[in-house]
C-alpha cells in the first residue's frame, strides 16, 4: 500500500514539475494578477504589438447549429487582412488573425478566449460573435483590459455601459433599434396585422422584443421563445398559427429562420414573416431550405419571397455598390469560393478595424485605440447606411438601418435609411452621407491619425 | 386541436424511436450488449446517402443504399470490433461502444463536415388539410409510421416462421448448446448485428426527412430509443414498438404542454417509474433479479 | 516517527501534506494560462476520482456525471450571484451539500437498477439536468447560463501564499492552488475510504452481490452511499468549474462531459485513482496536443478538431479490448505477475 500512495505521489509531483517547466520562466505580465494588465505604466500596453505586426483574436462558431452563415464571417475578415498586409500593413505593421472555434457554446467561449488572452497574448478581441457566447466572456476581458471590438451580436450590452464595460465596442446596430425601427414601419403600414413574435431565448430575442412593444405592443397576440441548439420548434410554430397571428417576427439565428419556414409548411402556415438581419440572409437560407423536400421547394428562396428584413450595409443585392466591388475586388484576389454576404460583414468589419488602427497612429497602444475609437470613430466612413454612435457615453454601433423586402434573389427597399437610438430616442431619417460615401482608390482607409 | 396534432406528431416520431428501441433490443437480444453507438452508425449512413442525394441520385436509391451500408457497418463492427470483448465485465462493452460512439462521430465531422445540412424528405412536407384545419400528419410521416409497421412485420416473420430465425433465436438464448447443435453461433452474431444496424440506419433516415442533419442529430435519439427499449422490456421487440409508441406521444405532450426543456426530464422520470414496479421492462419474460 | 509512518493513515495524510506545499511552489512558477490548466485538471480529476471508485469500486455504471457537476456548479453560481463575497470554504461545502442531495436521491433509484438500466437512467440524466437549466431560464440564465463573477483572493490567503513563495498571488494562481488542495484532499479521504470496511463491502457488492447479502451487507445501503460519494466529488468539480471558467451553462455539461469522464476513468484504469488522475491529464492536454498535430500536418482547423476525440475514442477502444484494466490497472498487474514469476 505504501509504495503505491508514493507513487501516486511521484506521478503527481512529476505532473506538476512538468507543467511547471512547461511554463517557466517567470509569470509574464498578464498572468492573471486581478486587476492590471501588464505594464500599465505611462506608455500604455502594448502586448501583442511589435513594430511590423499586430495580433489579434476572435471567436466564431465554425461548427455548430450557429455555423451556416456565421462560419464564413472569418474568411471574409481574413481576406481583407491579407490585402491590407499585402499593401504594407498599417503604419508598417501587418495584422495577424487568430480565430478559433467555440462551436456557440458559451463555455467554449470562455476558454478560448482565455487561451487567445493568455496563451497568444493578443493585442485585442475583434468581432466575437454571438450574444450568448460573447456575455460569457465580456467581464473578463474588461477586466484584463483587452480591447474588445466590432462585436458581432446586436445585444446593447456591449455599447451601452461604457463605464462598466470601457474596453468593449459594438459595431452592428443593436437589435433593440432594430426591434422599433421595425415596430414604427409595421404600425405605419400594417397597422391593422395580428403580429406574433418568433424569439432566440436570450438577449437577442429580449432587446428585439424590447423594441417592438415600444410600438406594435397592442398588436402583438403571441410570443414563442426557442433555446438555441434544440431544433425542434414544431411546438412553438403551433402556438403561432393557433394565436392566428398574421405577421410573424422572428428575431433568431439562419438556421432557425429555416427551420421555421419548414415548419410552418408543414402546419400549412403563411403568415408574412419578418427576420432580423442577422437571420434573414436569402441565400443561405435558400439553400437549408431548397433540398428539404425533393422536389416540394424547389428553389429555396421563392419560399422567403416576401420576407420582410432589415438591411445596413451594402450586400450582394447591389453588385454595382462602390463597396461591393471593392469586397468583389478583395475577394477575389484573396478568399477561395463565393463571395456570400457573410463574407462582406467579415470585411466591413474588418475595415472598421483598420481604420481604428489608423487612426491610432504608429504608438499604438491598447489605451490608445480604445480612446481614438470613442474621440472620432463615428466619423469614419465605411459601408455602413448610418453612421457609428462611439462616443465617450456610448459604445453602441452602426445608428440605423433600412426596411427591406425580397423579391426574388433581390431586396428592394421598402424605407429610406432610419436613424435611432435605444430608449425613447425618435427614429428620423438618416443624413445620407454615410449611405452614400465610397471607399478610397486602393481600398485602404484613410483616416486621419487622431491627437 | 391543439392535443390532436400533437398526438399525431408523438405518433411519427414515436415509430421512429420504436425503430431504433427495435434496434438496440435486437443486438441486445443476440449478443447482450447494449449498443450506444447505434445511433452514429444511423447517422454516418444517414450522410451516406446525403452525400449520394447530393450528387444526383434518386432519393430511393440513397435509401436503400444507406440501408445496405447499415448492413455492412453492423456486420463489421460486429466481426472486428465487438466479438473481441470480454464480456464478463459489463462494463466494458459499454465503455467499448461509447469509444465508438465517439469515434463515429468524429469521422463523420471530418468526412461530412460539421455543418447543418437538409436533408429531403421523400413525400410531401405538407399536412393533411381538412377544409380549414390543417393536421399535423404529412405524407412522410404517413410513410414512416407504415415503413415500420412493415419492418416489424418482416422482423416478426423472419424471426418467427424461418429456419434463419430459428438459428439466431437458438444462439442468442444459449450459445453454448446452440454451438453443439451445429449452430454456426458466430456468423448468427454478425448477421444479428448486421440486421438490427439496417433497422437502425431506418429510423436514422426517418428522423431526418425533412429536417437538419448534422453529426450530433441522433444523439436526443439515443436517450429516447433506449428508453423505449427498456420501457418495454429489453427482451421484448413488440415491447420495443410500444415503449416506442410510448416516449413518442408522451414526449410531445411534455414538449407542447410543458415546454420542451422538461422533455428529457420527463423521459427519466417515465423510465424510472417503470423500472420500479416492473424492473425488467413492460413486457419482461425473464425471471427478474432479487437482489 | 516509525510510529508515525506505521499508520496507513497517519502516513497518507502526511504525504498529502508534503505534496500540497509542492504544488504550491510548482504552481507559482507557472504562467497565467498554465495554471488555469492545472486548474481544469484538478477539477476533472475529482470528478473522475469518484467516478473511478463508483463504477470500479462499486460497480455501478454511471454516464450521467456530468449532471451532477453541472448541479455543483449551478449552486455556486447562484449562490455567488447573490453573496459575492460568500467564503470559499462555505461556498464549496454547500455546493457539495446540495450535490449529496440530489445524489441520494438519484442513488435510491440506481441501487435498484443494474447493468444497462443504470447506464440508461444516469444517460437520460445527463441531458435531463442541462434541459432543465435551459427550461427554467429565468433563475437558472437559460442558454447563454449564469455568469460567475471573479473573487478577490482573500488577503489572509495571500498573506500565507505570499510567506511561502515571496510573490503575489494572482486570481487564477489562487484558484489553481485551492482546486489542487481539494484534490488533494479528495483523494485522500477516497483512498481512506476505499481502503477502509466501507471499501471492502462496496467491493463485496459488486464481485458478488447475493453472498454479499449473505453476508449481512445492506446491499442499497452501501450502494447509496458509494453513490453519495462520487455525486460530492462531482458537486465539488463542478463548483470549482464554475469558478475557473467563469460559467455555468448548460452546453458546459453536455453528454460528451459525461462519457469522456467515464472513457477517462477507464483509460487510466477503473478503480484506481492514480489512473483517475492520469485520464483527467489525458483530457485536459491531449486534445490541444492533438489539435496543434494535426495542424501541423496539414489538416485544416476543423479537421484537426476532431481528431482530438478521434484519438481519444480509439485509444479507449484499444484499451478495453487489449488492457481491459487501463493504463495504470495494467502496470499493477504486469508488476504484480512479474513478482509472482519471480519469486
Amino acid at each position: 500500500m505504501k509504495r503505491t500512495t508514493i507513487r501516486a505521489a511521484a506521478a503527481t509531483s512529476v505532473a506538476a514539475l512538468i507543467l511547471a517547466g512547461c511554463g517557466a520562466g517567470g509569470r509574464d505580465g498578464d498572468s492573471g494578477d486581478g486587476g492590471g494588465g501588464g505594464d500599465a505604466a505611462a506608455e500604455g500596453d502594448t502586448t501583442g504589438i511589435t513594430d511590423t505586426t499586430i495580433k489579434i483574436g476572435d471567436h466564431k462558431p465554425l461548427t455548430g447549429v450557429a455555423a451556416p452563415g456565421y462560419s464564413e464571417i472569418s474568411t471574409g475578415a481574413q481576406a481583407y487582412y491579407d490585402w491590407v498586409n499585402e499593401a504594407g500593413g498599417i503604419h508598417g505593421r501587418t495584422i495577424e488573425y487568430n480565430v478559433k472555434d467555440d462551436g456557440y457554446n458559451p463555455t467554449n467561449t470562455s476558454k478560448v478566449v482565455d487561451e487567445l488572452v493568455l496563451k497568444d497574448e493578443v493585442f485585442a478581441i475583434v468581432g466575437g460573435l454571438g450574444t450568448p457566447t460573447h456575455s460569457a466572456v465580456v467581464d473578463f476581458l474588461n477586466q484584463e483590459e483587452v480591447p474588445d471590438l466590432m462585436v458581432s451580436s446586436g445585444a446593447q450590452l456591449w455599447g451601452n455601459d461604457p463605464e462598466k464595460r470601457p474596453w468593449t465596442f459594438g459595431w452592428q446596430p443593436d437589435y433593440e433599434i432594430e426591434g422599433k425601427i421595425m415596430g414604427q414601419y409595421i404600425k405605419e403600414n400594417m397597422p391593422d396585422a395580428k403580429v406574433g413574435l418568433f424569439l432566440q431565448g436570450d438577449e437577442l430575442g429580449a432587446d428585439g422584443e424590447k423594441g417592438l412593444r415600444m410600438y406594435i405592443d397592442d398588436q402583438i397576440v403571441e410570443s414563442v421563445e426557442y433555446a438555441s441548439g434544440n431544433t425542434d420548434v414544431g411546438p412553438q410554430i403551433s402556438k403561432l398559427k393557433a394565436s392566428g397571428a398574421d405577421l410573424v417576427i422572428g428575431f433568431n439565428t439562419p438556421s432557425y429562420t429555416a427551420l421555421s419556414q419548414l415548419v410552418s409548411m408543414k402546419l400549412g402556415y403563411d403568415p408574412q414573416w419578418m427576420y432580423t438581419n442577422v437571420g434573414s440572409d436569402v441565400n443561405l437560407v435558400g439553400s437549408l431550405l431548397a433540398k428539404f423536400s425533393d422536389g416540394s421547394v424547389k428553389d429555396g428562396s421563392s419560399a422567403l419571397d416576401g420576407m420582410m428584413t432589415t438591411e445596413y450595409i451594402p450586400g450582394l443585392d447591389t453588385p454595382d455598390d462602390p463597396w461591393v466591388k471593392l469586397w468583389q475586388e478583395v475577394w477575389d484576389k484573396h478568399g477561395e469560393g463565393e463571395l456570400t454576404n457573410y463574407r462582406i460583414f467579415g470585411m466591413s468589419q474588418a475595415y472598421a478595424f483598420v481604420s481604428a488602427l489608423q487612426a491610432s497612429g504608429e504608438d499604438l497602444t491598447r489605451e490608445r485605440i480604445v480612446e481614438v475609437i470613442e474621440k472620432d470613430g463615428a466619423n469614419w466612413p465605411g459601408p455602413g447606411l448610418a453612421p457609428f454612435r462611439w462616443s465617450e457615453e456610448s459604445h453602441l454601433g452602426m445608428s440605423g438601418m433600412a426596411m427591406s423586402q425580397t423579391k426574388g434573389e433581390d431586396y428592394e427597399n421598402l424605407t429610406e435609411v432610419l436613424v435611432t437610438d435605444l430608449g425613447d430616442a425618435e427614429i428620423t431619417e438618416g443624413d445620407t452621407a454615410a449611405a452614400e460615401d465610397a471607399p478610397p482608390e486602393n481600398g485602404i482607409p484613410d483616416v486621419a491619425v487622431v491627437e | 386541436m391543439q392535443l390532436i396534432n400533437t398526438i399525431l406528431g408523438g405518433l411519427s416520431l414515436g415509430m421512429v424511436y420504436a425503430a431504433f428501441a427495435l434496434a438496440l433490443v435486437l443486438i441486445w437480444q443476440s449478443t447482450r450488449i447494449v449498443n450506444f453507438a447505434q445511433a452514429p452508425m444511423a447517422m454516418v449512413t444517414t450522410f451516406i446517402a446525403l452525400t449520394l442525394i447530393e450528387s444526383g441520385m434518386n432519393y430511393w436509391v440513397a435509401f436503400v443504399a444507406a440501408l445496405v451500408a447499415g448492413f455492412v457497418l453492423g456486420a463489421l463492427v460486429e466481426r472486428l470490433i465487438i466479438r473481441y470483448v470480454d464480456h464478463d465485465n459489463h462494463i466494458n462493452p459499454v465503455i467499448l461502444t461509447l469509444g465508438l460512439f465517439i469515434v463515429l462521430h468524429a469521422v463523420a465531422a471530418v468526412i461530412f463536415g460539421s455543418n447543418f445540412q437538409s436533408f429531403p424528405a421523400p413525400f410531401g412536407l405538407t399536412g393533411f388539410s381538412v377544409g380549414d384545419t390543417t393536421f399535423n400528419l404529412t405524407p412522410t410521416s404517413v410513410f414512416t409510421i407504415l415503413i415500420v409497421i412493415a419492418v416489424m412485420a418482416l422482423l416478426r416473420l423472419l424471426f418467427l416462421k424461418t429456419d434463419l430465425g430459428l438459428t439466431m433465436r437458438a444462439a442468442a438464448f444459449n450459445q453454448e448448446v446452440a454451438r453443439i447443435l451445429g449452430v454456426r453461433v458466430n456468423r448468427t452474431l454478425t448477421l444479428g448485428w448486421a440486421l438490427a444496424s439496417v433497422v437502425g440506419s431506418l429510423s436514422g433516415l426517418l428522423i431526418a426527412a425533412g429536417g437538419l442533419v448534422h453529426p450530433s442529430y441522433m444523439d436526443g435519439v439515443v436517450v429516447y430509443g433506449f428508453v423505449a427499449a427498456v420501457l418495454g422490456g429489453l427482451d421484448s421487440p413488440a415491447g420495443a414498438v410500444v415503449g416506442g409508441l410510448l416516449m413518442g406521444v408522451t414526449l410531445s405532450l411534455v414538449s407542447g404542454y410543458l415546454g420542451s426543456g422538461l422533455v428529457p426530464l420527463a423521459a427519466l422520470i417515465v423510465l424510472v417509474v417503470v423500472l420500479l414496479v416492473r424492473p425488467g421492462g413492460l413486457f419482461s419474460t425473464s425471471t427478474e433479479r432479487t437482489v | 516517527m516509525s510510529a508515525l509512518l506505521s499508520s496507513p493513515i497517519l502516513r497518507r495524510t502526511l504525504l498529502a501534506l508534503v505534496l500540497f506545499v509542492v504544488s504550491v511552489f510548482a504552481i507559482d512558477l507557472l504562467s497565467g494560462f498554465r495554471q488555469g490548466q492545472v486548474a481544469s485538471i484538478a477539477y476533472l480529476a475529482i470528478a473522475a476520482g469518484g467516478l473511478t471508485v463508483l463504477t470500479g469500486i462499486n460497480g455501478q455504471l454511471s454516464l450521467g456525471h456530468g449532471a451532477f457537476m453541472a448541479v455543483g456548479a449551478y449552486t455556486t453560481a447562484l449562490l455567488l450571484g447573490r453573496w459575492e463575497n460568500m467564503p470559499l470554504l462555505l461556498l464549496l461545502l454547500i455546493s457539495i451539500v446540495v450535490t449529496m442531495a440530489v445524489g441520494a436521491a438519484v442513488g435510491v433509484a440506481a441501487a435498484r437498477l443494474h447493468g444497462p438500466y443504470i447506464a440508461g437512467a444516469t444517460l437520460a440524466l445527463a441531458i435531463a439536468v442541462p434541459a432543465l437549466a435551459i427550461h427554467f431560464k429565468d433563475t437558472l440564465g437559460g442558454e447563454p447560463g449564469l455568469r460567475v463573477p471573479t473573487r478577490d483572493v482573500p488577503p489572509l490567503a495571500d498573506d500565507a501564499l505570499f510567506f511561502l513563495t515571496g510573490t503575489d498571488t494572482g486570481t487564477m494562481q489562487w484558484l489553481a492552488t485551492v482546486s489542487v488542495a481539494c484534490l488533494i484532499v479528495t483523494f485522500l479521504l477516497l483512498r481512506n475510504l476505499s481502503e477502509s470496511r466501507v471499501g471492502r463491502r462496496w467491493r463485496a457488492v459488486r464481485d458478488d452481490p447475493v453472498a454479499a447479502q449473505l453476508a449481512g451487507i445492506d446491499l442499497g445501503r452501501s450502494r447509496v452511499l458509494c453513490f453519495v460519494v462520487s455525486t460530492a466529488t462531482a458537486g465539488l468539480a463542478g463548483s470549482l468549474m464554475a469558478m475557473i471558467t467563469r460559467i455555468a451553462a448548460p452546453s458546459g455539461f453536455n453528454l460528451v462531459l459525461s462519457l469522456t469522464l467515464l472513457m477517462a476513468v477507464v483509460l487510466g484504469g477503473l478503480g484506481t485513482l492514480t489512473g483517475a488522475l492520469i485520464g483527467a491529464v489525458l483530457l485536459s492536454l491531449l486534445p490541444t496536443f492533438v489539435t496543434n498535430f494535426g495542424s501541423g500536418m496539414g489538416l485544416s482547423d476543423l479537421q484537426a478538431a476532431e481528431l482530438a476525440p478521434l484519438v481519444l475514442g480509439l485509444t479507449t477502444m484499444a484499451v478495453v479490448l487489449l488492457a481491459p484494466a487501463g493504463l495504470v490497472g495494467s502496470l499493477l498487474r504486469w508488476r504484480q505477475q512479474a513478482r509472482l514469476s519471480r519469486s
